[in-house]
């Protein structure tokens, strides 16, 4: 058998000491219980508290298990409780950019909409809770690919349809694309699904980092693109928007 | 792109029930800033709640100055300021100090119980209902001037010196914003004065028999104005020097501003407010409709020396509480939003109907000796069905208002315009459609209350020119369309009925 990782071993040893019941202790309490020298206790606790395993009473200095821990049973966000603190930013953008709103999550092959903001003019909408969009020539679904390990794989599996003459299906061509959402915060659908409609998406993360879903406008070209390309201004209002509601998530800006 | 905020403005003040809000908005009726203080909720006795109106106060001036910095807006800015306010909460204070005499009773205190059913006397609840359009409960000002009066020692000897005022906290607020002591104007607006059981519907005024009925000196009584025009201006005190001059020209009851927020101007228009209990109004326009279901007759608005607009008003106290209990009581979700996920795992409610008469039932049955009950349960049934019942049960509970507002209106419902925090469960809007067979629709700004107290007050200013400047201002950002077949709409529908039944006489009194 390999050999375990030290550090990790103390760890989960210092997790056990302080399971159980309502326990707080000291740090020389919890070195001397391992038989670890103070600084080496302190390094392993200082990490734990990092990621949220651990935290600690601000007035005794003393440790406990941290929050962190109860939600690892329970890690998924459910797709309502984000569309419900999505609501007043949506909103928002759907109002200052003139442009209806999208929030999208990973649902088996594709895009699942949870949630669909009009455009504020007075025509004539169908509300589209509920559908589904490819993930590889959509926005909203690059992004996730982006951003998503199981996205990714979803993407490379599947059959990358070409919906219009833009559309990008090639491999390779579709990885350089996410590379660059990646590098760039943002993704682009320009003519990709639909000819004569382009949009624009940004992820929102959790407050673990992980990203959670996708927030995106979608219009006539003639109205979100200039000289061929996505409006600057309409890419800042979305990723204002997908850090606002992550912020509203727990995320944080760093 | 309209992103950049330049004034004019308008501010509205929200004097809530847990806080107190101030909300700048632009021509656009788009939100410039927002600032929010919650005051403490006093429990002297089991059924008793009471708030520190000079804490509301001071929170008021905070958030009004918060809100300014926010927006970075300064005094020339801001065109006017209005108010909305929670509905009923009573109070009185000492015109010569300003210095409140007594906490504010808040709507939901239930002392004056006893004394409502003692003025009902042998006609019961009704006894004013053809005057003022309300039913004899608890809720209502009036009854919780006169407990003030006869129970705080040397009060009701000051009341009948005119050294005493009373107000709802639209009152409280303006006078304070007016002046205070030094000259502070003493009003009310017509739909908070519908709200005391003291005034006629019909000539808007005061009416000294039920005064008198009542106990209530007519000297502390405010002058009753229109919902929608200047009543003063900001004057003295720390609020005189961040905004002297700028006029006070809205009050509105908070329900009736969020009708006015949701541009209901029309008749048949109405607005329902999905929180912890549901509010719905219908506008009825220059009718006034005195129900035969048990719905309540109240004043929607009224702008300026126009016609008042009456509205029906149906309220149904338990609906996003069910979530809640659902989550705390239950344990079954461990957020409100969770509601949506496990009701969506089951294709209907196996069978099951939920009526959530926790404390009787209200429009349009009125039973106290209702209690709730969960019907229909078999083997099959599964939490998730009961998820699916707990929300559905909001939708038929509407469904009933609406059928007594078509019923004594005579107009149809033709849209619900809806907001509150229930309208981001998509499942429940769209069975909230299907149920009423009619479309159900949420506009972009969800802060309705704010921004119908901001529209009134700037209409009394010019700032907008009339209520068709509003209309346009309106945006929809969603609409859920009806589609059920008419035979199941009408089945479930009686299964529902059927439900309600089985709650009714279960306290034996």
């Amino acid at each position: 058998m390999a050999k375990n990782i030290q550090s990790l071993e103390r760890a989960a040893a210092m997790l056990r000491l302080l399971a159980g019941g309502e326990r707080r202790l000291g740090l020389s309490d919890i070195a001397s219980a391992l038989g670890l020298a103070k600084a080496t206790a302190h390094g392993i606790l200082r990490t734990l508290q990092h990621e949220g395993f651990v935290e600690q009473d601000p007035g005794s200095g003393r440790y406990q298990l941290g929050a962190e821990l109860l939600r690892l049973g329970t890690t998924y966000l459910d797709v309502h409780e984000l569309r419900a603190r999505a609501l007043v930013w949506t909103d928002d953008l759907a109002r200052s950019s003139g442009e209806a709103v999208y929030l999208g999550v990973l649902h088996q092959h594709g895009v699942l909409i949870v949630h669909h903001v009009f455009r504020p003019d007075d025509s004539r909408q169908v509300l589209e809770v509920g559908a589904m969009q490819p993930l590889h020539s959509t926005a909203l679904g690059k992004v996730l690919a982006a951003t998503d390990p199981v996205a990714h794989a979803e993407l490379v599996d599947a059959k990358r349809e070409p919906f219009t003459s833009r559309t990008i299906s090639d491999l390779d061509d579709v990885e350089r694309i996410l590379e660059l959402t990646r590098a760039q915060g943002y993704a682009v659908d320009n003519e990709e699904t639909l000819d004569g409609v382009a949009s624009v998406a940004a992820p929102i993360y959790d407050r673990r980092r992980m990203a959670v879903g996708s927030v995106g406008i979608t219009g006539a070209v003639e109205r979100v693109c200039r000289d061929g390309e996505l409006r600057a201004e309409l890419i800042a209002a979305v990723r204002d928007t997908a850090r606002s509601v992550s912020r509203d998530l727990g995320a944080k800006p760093f | 792109m309209t992103d950049s905020h330049a004034g004019p403005f308008i501010a509205a003040i929200d004097q809530g029930t847990t806080s107190s809000r101030c909300i700048i908005f632009d021509r656009d009726g788009r939100i410039v800033s927002v600032d929010q203080k919650e005051h403490a909720q006093i429990f002297p006795k089991p059924g008793w709640v009471e708030h520190d109106a000079a804490e509301i106060w001071k929170n008021v001036q905070d958030v009004v100055a918060g809100a300014m910095v926010k927006a970075g807006a300064s005094r020339e800015d801001i065109l006017a300021i209005g108010i909305t306010n929670q509905r009923e909460t009573t109070m009185l204070w000492d015109k010569h100090t300003g210095k409140p005499v007594h906490n504010a009773i808040v709507w939901q205190d239930t002392r004056t119980d006893v004394k409502v059913r003692e003025l009902g006397g042998d006609i019961g609840q009704d006894r004013f209902r053809r005057q003022t359009g309300l039913p004899l409960a608890a809720y209502f000002a009036g009854p919780k001037i006169a407990w003030l009066l006869d129970n705080v020692p040397g009060l009701r000897e000051r009341a009948e010196a005119g050294d005493l005022l009373f107000g709802t906290m639209d009152s409280w607020v303006i006078w304070n914003l007016t002046g205070g002591v030094n000259g502070g104007v003493h009003v009310t607006d017509v739909t908070n004065a519908s709200r005391t059981l003291l005034m006629n519907l019909d000539d808007l005024q005061w009416n000294p028999e039920i005064a008198a009925e009542m106990g209530v000196p007519m000297q502390v009584l405010p002058e009753i104005r229109s919902s929608s025009e200047v009543y003063g201006t900001v004057t003295g005190g720390p609020m005189g020097g961040l905004l002297a001059g700028v006029p006070v020209a809205s009050a509105l009851g908070d329900q009736q501003a969020a009708l006015f927020g949701q541009t209901c101007f029309s008749i048949g228009e109405a607005k329902s407010t999905y929180g912890t209990g549901t509010f719905m109004l219908m506008n009825t326009g220059e009718k006034l409709i005195h129900s035969e279901s048990g719905l309540i007759t109240t004043v929607g608005y009224r702008i300026g020396e126009q016609d008042p607009v009456y509205a029906l008003e149906g309220s149904i106290a338990v609906t996003g509480s069910l979530v809640q209990w659902m989550r705390d009581q239950m344990g079954l979700i461990k957020t409100a939003a969770e509601i949506e996920t496990l009701a969506m795992t089951v294709e209907d409610n196996g069978g099951a109907y939920f009526v959530p008469a926790f404390s009787g039932l209200f429009a349009p049955y009125w039973r106290s000796d209702a209690r709730g009950v969960i019907a229909g349960l078999t083997r099959y049934v599964t939490k998730a069905h009961i998820a699916r019942a707990v929300l559905e049960a909001t939708a038929w509970q509407t469904r009933e208002i609406s059928d007594a507002m078509i019923k004594d209106s005579g107009d149809d419902l033709l849209t619900l315009k809806v907001d509150g925090g229930m309208t981001s469960n998509n499942l429940l809007m769209q069975f909230l459609a299907d149920v009423l067979d009619a479309p159900v629709v949420r506009p972009m700004v969800a802060e309705t209350t704010c921004l119908g107290a901001a529209y009134a007050a700037g209409l009394a200013v010019g700032f907008w020119d009339s209520v068709e400047d509003l209309r346009a201002n309106w945006r929809r950002a969603a609409e859920w369309t009806p589609d059920m077949d008419p035979e199941v709409r009408d089945r479930e529908y009686q299964n529902w009925l059927k439900a309600v039944q089985r709650t009714m006489g279960w306290i034996e009194e």
